[in-house]
């Protein structure tokens, strides 16, 4: 099996696996018990807590252990529209393509009042920072714009929009879920006031993030119960997934530069492969991307029957095609970007990681050909593009 | 449990009757590039029997092997039965097909019968 689909999850390593299997056999007592066994547990978290600050810049009591990037999205959002609720400030300022748990969230907070300004991705997939400056009013409450999508993996210019953020006194929250792990975080450099990291993004477990919350911003429960997370999230903390998470992220973070050096060149020839395949395109910025992401577009085919067959050829991709999202419509990432529904429909993302190899990216670029010419040539709307029936959309 | 039957992987991986028919007696073309499926059939008929039936599709699984099982299904058949095809019955075929799904196989029924339309409306001339 070749995973390309390293955005979806990662395969944790042994080393994390390691590290949480004493939290399971041995360390198993509740961290908010007053016995030694349980204190044994809760230092195991602090210790756990300050490791993961340190990897983004931040200190120990910034961090808050979550279920997961969706979760630290609820949270910190939530938080910031309450703080701009109490000085009369609804206007949200935010991008098309977030994710569906930043998006969602923001829906909700529209009906109950709030306005909601989704910034234009342009079609390279990047926001600029003037277009956030020119954003901001004086009722500006939080702007929230990831720092790199899911889908296209565009990186967006962070510090920049932190430092106009900060300057003008407004609320800035990221969404880190895809970057973690994978591109240096400073949140104190980049004035980043909330940011969202998922373990499971960069070879840590399920079910486990964190939220970082500048100190000085309160934050409103998503979750009420006992005085976990300094009473801002209740419940029992998962031990042994807060130990992987930060094994995890330290070990990602140590190996960024060499792990990544590696990716931009399998992320190269990846692209050069698919970009020999006849009205084809690389959706997103060609440079300011993520290492492992590369995200395709094959005109005339439709996404979902090229998964299933890179399926049977044991290759794990992933698309943004309507059928393969189980609405009508296809992804809202490339619809932001401007792709038309019939090119959306046929999309490919193929996300890799430091584990795959040269040797794989070039049975991907192979398998990906015949499949594609394998449905154009079952394709009557391929057909029709080549008797001049309907125009082309992307060039040859 | 996979997304699709077995049924549905065979003529998704193995479509019966792809392709096009020459000087085909009904023609008949559903769907939009938009909504991500398009279904192309094609009928040969002779003395109101479907002697010969093709299909072109542009779509997902669900599309494809529903249209490859509803060209097997009507192949032979009086034009006056394969009136009374229906999605349901395509999709019984091949063991279901998941809820969000079944749009995707109702083309098959349609471009039959505007295929059947297609010959229907020659033949009268
Ligand atoms: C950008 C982004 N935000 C949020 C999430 C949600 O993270 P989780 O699966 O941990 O809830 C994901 C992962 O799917 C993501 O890619
Ligand atoms: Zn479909």
């Amino acid at each position: 099996m070749i995973y390309a689909d390293n955005a979806a999850t990662t395969q944790m390593s042994e080393k994390v696996i390691k590290a949480m299997l004493p939290y399971m056999e041995k360390i198993w007592g509740n961290p908010s018990s007053l016995y030694s066994f349980g204190q044994e547990s809760k230092d195991s978290i602090s210790f756990a807590r300050e490791q993961i600050a340190g990897c983004i810049g931040a200190t120990a009591a910034e961090i808050y252990f979550t279920s997961g990037g969706s979760e630290a999205d609820n949270q910190a959002i939530i938080s910031a529209a309450k703080i701009g609720a109490k000085k009369n400030k609804r206007h949200i300022i935010s991008t098309a393509f977030e994710h569906h748990a930043v998006l969602h969230t923001l829906d909700k907070l529209k009906r109950e009042g709030f306005e909601i300004e989704l910034l234009d991705v342009h079609e390279n997939g990047i926001i600029t920072p003037e277009q956030v400056k020119n954003a901001i009013r004086e009722d500006t409450a939080l702007v929230t714009i990831m720092y790199a999508n899911n889908e296209i993996g565009t990186i967006q210019p962070i510090a920049e929009i932190g430092e106009i953020c900060r300057a003008a006194k407004v609320i800035f929250h990221t969404d880190a879920v895809q970057a973690a792990g994978h591109l240096p975080i400073d949140v104190k450099a980049q004035n980043i006031d909330l940011l969202s990291i998922s373990a499971h993004k960069f070879h840590g477990p399920k079910g486990i993030g964190a939220l970082y919350a500048r100190k000085g911003i309160q934050l409103v429960n998503i979750i009420e119960g006992g005085a976990q997370e300094r009473g801002k999230r209740g419940g029992t903390e998962n031990v042994p997934a807060i130990m992987g998470m930060a094994t995890a992220l330290l070990d990602a973070c140590a190996n960024m530069a060499e792990n990544n050096s590696k990716l931009l060149e399998l992320r190269q020839k990846l692209i050069d492969g698919l970009n020999k395949i006849p009205h084809s395109t690389l959706n997103g910025d060609a440079e300011k991307r993520l290492p492992g992401n590369v995200n395709f577009c094959f005109e005339g085919i439709e996404g979902e029957a090229l998964l299933l067959h890179l399926d049977d050829k044991g290759i794990c991709a992933s698309s943004g095609s309507a059928c393969t999202s189980g609405s009508l419509d296809p992804s809202h990432v490339l619809l932001a970007i401007g792709r038309q529904h019939e090119i959306a429909h046929g999309s490919l993302r193929l996300t890799l990681c430091e584990n795959n190899t040269a040797a794989e990216v070039e049975k991907i670029i192979v398998a990906v050909g015949e499949v594609v010419e394998y449905l154009r040539s079952i394709s009557p709307l391929w057909k029709d593009k080549l008797i001049g029936k309907r125009e082309f959309v992307l060039p040859e | 449990m996979p997304l699709y039957s077995a049924k549905v992987m065979d003529h998704f991986r193995n479509p019966r009757n792809v392709g096009s028919i020459e000087n085909a007696d009904g023609v008949g073309e559903v769907g939009n590039a938009v909504c991500g499926d398009i279904m192309k059939i094609y009928l040969k008929i002779d003395d109101d029997i479907i002697t010969d039936v093709k299909f072109e599709t542009f779509g997902c699984g669900s599309a494809i092997a529903s249209s490859s099982m509803a060209t097997e299904m009507i192949k032979g058949k009086p034009v006056s039965e394969v009136l009374q095809l229906t999605n349901k019955a395509v999709t019984e075929a091949l063991d279901g097909l998941p809820a969000h799904k079944l749009h995707c196989s109702v083309l098959a029924e349609e471009a039959i019968k505007a295929a059947i339309e297609d010959y229907q409306a020659k033949h009268k001339q």
